[in-house]
């Protein structure tokens, strides 16, 4: 158990003697959770980074609506402190089932999906101030990545060149401590949305033509892809390309990527890259490469309803953003970063790409 | 009423003399001319008594031999006890035999009462009961002759050591007159009860179960009348017994005179005639309820007629002019404002508008009143302007004389307490609820309405509330739709009570809802008595005893969610505190055992819990609260058949009334009073002329002498005088309750 490990546990038994404490006094024992809403999360003009507000809305126990919350929580927290005491970490999808049981005589569970017990941990790492990672939990591995770089993972020597066509499988823990970068000769980190649009650039070996860490979020980046960007980006210094659909959702998984999100503001510190550049798919692509109209796809209300939110977020209130989103609006089309296929089936890694870099056609 | 009556009047009245030149001659016409016999119009009309068909002639059959069974012992003061068998003899056919407890009836009259239609004595009075037109038990065994050609068997005894007959009785259907069949007819038949009659008629029917069967007939009427011990053994299935819960008959109710607004035309004219050498004045003085001396001179005036004349002498114009007067004081207008915006959408004519259901109007009337304010009765409706309404009210009351409505000593209702008595014999349920109105008048006739209900426990919870109508006690199985009860409760907003309920819809819940009308003289919508004809007057009592209950079930419904929410919070945070000190005994080491009594003892500053034991060590509480109060109040009377002393009681029911009380006062404050909502029944009044006057006196009603008008239309409310105990007096000590409350 290193130091981190007992600052924790402290934390995780402090929560618990607050609230024996209360319930000692007569009080009605609460914990104060951070809020994580839009609400609560504002834009750091001067970072370019979200943060987390300073309110926090109270779970008391004694309370017909928070109570078993509450509960949860100690039940998670119980959890925790067995994985740090000894020296394991678990998925939260381990730690859903391990706390799963049925309450009493009742029929009614203490977790009834995972969907139930996700929030709960996030709750606890904002209410203790504590990493998922220093909880001893981990999410599965999502993501991929290759490139000319050889990373040491829990002990391991890890050619990152010599991946084939799977690549390495981001885990979800990429702190210092399991994960040291080595030697490399990458110049920059091509970040992609799409697993198969990875896949497409490993074939055609991108990464090595063009010297770059080629990685992929499957979707929406999760923790581990993130932390690993910002790492990348700030102790080698490479500078972060994004390459998404071109839609709301696309745009929105790159400004988490160089913003941090909502739900999570409190680790944005140290997951965003404020200087993560968009490379496209943009909306004003399908002229400048004169992508034919019938591989567009048409917005859909849903859509039209997301592009308006990112309109008045903070940190998409730079005109040329503004000018990006209205754009789709107006056309009311969407790209797939596929549609560049029509266009031939390495335009991608031949044309697209390599053009748009040497021509700093990116938003930032 | 008479239907068959009247008709064989008028028919013989009007039959015309053959003109000379026709295809017959007065005289060939003659000799086919005779009495239209009512046995003989009975075949021909049998659906108008309710022998329609063969499952309605069986439940007719017993309805008829029940009926006469509870009047009979009501008259003689007997608490009845009444046995009904029915046995199925052959397919299709059944043998219902029904034995009562009551006075028994002399032989000589045994042959006329079961085999004469129209003899009896109900008919020739003025008094609330069930049977009114003699024609019912006479009409069942002759249904019984006319499908199975088997007499009706008859046993009665008239009282201890007397004889017992038994007689076997036809009804000759051409002449109306009784046979008796039986050879052995003057033998006495041993029979051990000390008095009483057995009625045995075999007819085609059909049993069956259901809504309108013989079997709800009978539990109904179980609930309408506690003081009845019935018996029932149906043609399939186990046998019933239902022992009595009350042991005092009800009240017997007063013969009155006829009102003025009530007479018809054959009774004036039979009372005129029979008069002697009395004037027409002192006539109607004294043959009619609530004829002053002024009132029979204007009654006179108004019809043209000298009051000194002697009454016999009065000729046909006379006597239908002295008529209209009489009945047209009982017409009544819709308030003014409802009627002009009627009229206004209406596409019928005035006369039309007039003579609608329960305005009283006869046609003559509605006309006459029309043309002397200067309209034309046929005119359009909705062309007529609001000025010549105004003037249609004034000719109204230009052609009225003002006459007290009847005394209420005619009307008996079951009373709040019993009506419980009776839901519970009937109902399992959580809640029961009665509330009897004071009496009010329509059309001159006074009557009371009672509504009870029975909810929770085993009724049934995802189907329309269960109704039960009744009509001076006796149940009302057909027609629900069309009938006056119906649509009052429909009227009323259950939802507000906690209930669901679809627009125009019966409630749905677990809900029984009991409606009582008693009156001398209830409006049926037909002569099949099937259905109450929609008086405003009634329509509006009825829903207001309804809405009583329905305030006392909301309370009881919204006091058991409160419950229910409480003992759901204490068990939720019971169970997380478990689960809780679990986890904070894993993290910190502290005893589990210790954690949770923590937990707990910090409970109980933060959750509000009920102060009963929790559900499940017998029920949710509350409920039996009001199971507890009535049943309480039973055990004091049951041990010996006597009231309980007067002191006794009226102490009980202050107590019971100031915990009422105080569970009003707390309502708010739910679980507090949780327990004490409940006392569903009604605070009984101490009886009148005990001394305990002074509160009744204090709210304005005199002991049995005033009324009180309290609305335009003729609505009014009086207390009936001291010999007729009950309801109505309750009402009044409890609405005397409610206004010193607000005082």
């Amino acid at each position: 158990m290193d130091e981190r490990d007992e600052k924790t546990l402290k934390k995780i038994t402090d929560l618990a003697y607050q609230a024996l404490v209360s319930a000692r006094m007569g009080k009605n024992p609460s914990l104060e959770i951070p809020v994580r809403a839009l609400s609560n999360v504002n834009f750091d003009e001067e970072a370019r980074v979200i943060r987390m507000g300073e309110s926090k809305q109270s779970r008391a126990f004694f309370h017909f609506k928070q109570a078993k919350a509450y509960m949860q929580t100690f039940l998670i927290a119980e959890r925790c402190k067995k994985l740090i005491e000894a020296g394991a970490t678990t998925s939260i999808r381990d730690i859903y089932y391990d706390a799963k049981h049925t309450i009493g005589n009742t029929k009614e569970n203490t977790f009834d999906e995972q969907a139930e017990s996700d929030p709960i941990i996030e709750d606890l790492e904002v209410t203790i101030d504590a990493l998922r990672e220093e909880l001893h939990l981990r999410a599965e591995n999502k993501g991929a990545m290759v490139g000319p770089m050889t990373v040491r993972d829990t002990g391991d020597e890890i050619d990152l060149r010599r991946m084939g066509s799977g690549g390495w499988s981001v885990p979800s823990i990429v702190e210092e401590n399991r994960i040291q970068f080595r030697s490399h000769e990458a110049e920059y980190v091509l970040f992609v949305e799409k697993g198969a649009v990875w896949q497409r650039l490993n074939e055609d070996r991108y990464w090595k033509t063009n010297r770059c860490m080629l990685i992929h979020g499957g979707g929406m980046a999760a923790r581990g892809t993130r932390r690993l960007l910002r790492r990348m980006h700030e102790e080698l210094n490479l500078p972060v390309y994004v390459v998404t659909d071109n839609d709301p959702w696309g745009f929105y998984i790159y400004s988490v990527i160089k913003q941090g999100s909502i739900n999570l503001a409190y680790e944005s510190m140290r997951m965003a890259v404020p200087r993560a550049r968009f490379l496209g798919i943009s909306s004003f692509d399908a002229d400048r490469f004169n992508l034919k109209s019938n591989v567009s796809i048409a917005l859909t209300d849903e859509d039209e309803k997301r592009a308006e939110q990112l309109l008045k977020y903070d940190w998409f209130k730079d005109r040329r953003w503004q000018d990006e989103i209205n754009r789709m609006k107006k056309t009311e089309k969407k790209y797939e970063i596929e549609a560049l296929s029509s266009l031939g089936i390495r335009f991608i890694t031949e044309e697209y790409l390599p053009h748009k870099i040497k021509s700093r056609l990116w938003l930032d | 009423m008479t239907t068959d009556g009247t008709a064989d009047e008028t028919k013989e009245a009007t039959t015309p003399s053959a003109a000379p030149g026709r295809r017959a001659t007065a005289e060939a016409m003659a000799t086919k001319q005779r009495d239209i016999s009512v046995s003989e119009f009975f075949t021909k009309n049998r659906h108008l008594l309710g022998f329609d068909n063969p499952a309605k002639a069986l439940l007719t059959t017993v309805k008829e031999a029940v009926d006469n069974a509870l009047d009979a012992c009501e008259e003689a003061g007997i608490a009845p006890s009444i046995e009904v068998q029915i046995d199925e003899v052959s397919e299709g056919r059944y043998r219902v035999r029904v034995e009562d407890n009551g006075p028994g009836i002399v032989k000589e009259q045994i042959p006329k009462i079961f085999a004469k239609l129209l003899y009896g004595s109900k008919f020739h009075r003025l008094r609330q009961s069930r049977g009114q037109q003699g024609i019912g038990i006479s009409a069942a065994g002759m249904y019984g002759q006319l499908t199975t050609g088997r007499p009706v068997v008859v046993v009665s005894k008239i009282g201890e050591g007397r004889p017992a007959w038994r007689l076997e009785v036809r009804i000759d259907a051409r002449t109306n007159n009784p046979e008796v069949l039986n050879k052995d007819r003057d033998k006495t038949v041993p029979w051990e009860k000390d008095h009483g009659t057995a009625v045995e008629i075999e007819l085609t029917g059909l049993y069956r179960a259901g809504r309108t069967s013989v079997d709800a007939y009978l539990e109904q009427t179980v609930v309408a009348n506690p003081h009845l011990e019935l018996k029932y053994k149906p043609p399939r299935g186990a046998s019933s017994h239902w022992p009595r819960v009350a042991d005092t008959l009800p009240p017997e109710a007063q013969e009155i005179k006829p009102h003025p607004h009530g007479v018809e035309l054959g009774m004036l004219i039979k009372i005129l005639h029979e008069a002697g050498a009395r004037t027409v004045h002192q006539t109607l003085v004294e043959e009619f309820s609530r004829v002053t001396d002024a009132v029979a001179t204007e009654l006179c005036q108004r019809a043209g007629v000298d009051p000194a004349m002697l009454a016999p002498k009065m000729d046909g114009p006379q006597i239908e002019a002295l008529h209209g007067v009489m009945v047209s004081s009982q017409a009544v207008l819709p308030p003014l404002r409802r009627f002009a915006t009627r009229l206004a959408k209406s596409e019928r004519t005035l006369r039309d508008e007039m003579l609608d259901e329960g305005s009283g109007f006869s046609q003559g009337l509605a006309d006459g009143v029309a043309r002397r304010a200067e309209i034309e009765p046929t005119a359009k409706a909705k062309l007529v302007t609001p000025a010549q309404i105004e003037k249609l009210y004034a000719s109204l009351a230009q052609s009225q004389v003002k006459i007290l409505p009847p005394p209420a000593t005619c009307v008996v209702p079951v009373g709040e307490e019993l009506i419980i008595g009776g839901l519970k014999r009937r109902f399992k349920a959580e809640f029961f609820a009665a509330h009897t109105r004071p009496p009010a008048v329509y059309r001159g006739n006074p009557f009371v309405v009672e509504a009870g209900i029975a909810f929770g426990g085993e009724l049934a919870k995802d189907e329309a509330a269960d109704l039960l109508r009744f009509a001076n006690r006796v149940p009302l199985l057909y027609q629900p739709r069309a009938c006056g009860i119906t649509e009052a409760v429909l009227k009323v907003d259950w939802k507000s009570y906690g209930l669901q309920q679809r627009k125009g819809e019966l409630p749905v819940g677990p809900l029984a809802i009991f409606v009582h009308l008693a009156s001398v003289w209830v409006p049926f919508t037909s002569e099949a008595k099937e259905a109450v004809a929609h008086y405003d007057e009634i329509v509006k009592e009825i829903r207001a005893a309804l809405m009583e209950c329905g305030r006392k079930l909301g309370t009881f419904v919204k006091a058991k969610d409160a419950e229910r929410w409480e003992l759901e919070r204490k068990t939720l945070f019971e169970k997380y505190i478990r689960e809780l000190a679990t986890s904070i005994h894993a993290i910190t080491g502290v005893a589990e055992q210790k954690v949770a009594e923590d937990f707990q003892a910090a409970m109980t500053k933060h959750v509000h819990l009920p102060t009963r034991a929790p559900a499940g060590e017998g029920g949710v509480s509350g409920a039996p609260a009001a199971i507890e109060a009535s049943e309480a109040s039973e055990e004091a009377r049951s041990p010996s058949d006597l009231p309980p002393a007067q002191g006794e009681d009226t102490a009980a029911e202050t107590d019971e009334g100031s915990a009422a009380e105080a569970a009003r006062d707390d309502s708010d404050d739910a679980p507090a009073s949780v327990t004490s909502v409940a006392p569903i029944k009604a605070p009984k009044a101490p009886r009148m002329g005990d001394g305990d006057d002074e509160e009744q006196m204090s709210f304005g009603f005199g002991s049995g002498s005033a009324f009180e008008d309290v609305t335009p239309n003729k609505t009014r409310r009086y207390t009936r005088p001291a010999a007729s105990a009950g309801a109505a007096k309750k009402a009044t000590v409890r609405d005397a309750a409610k206004h010193s409350d607000r005082t």
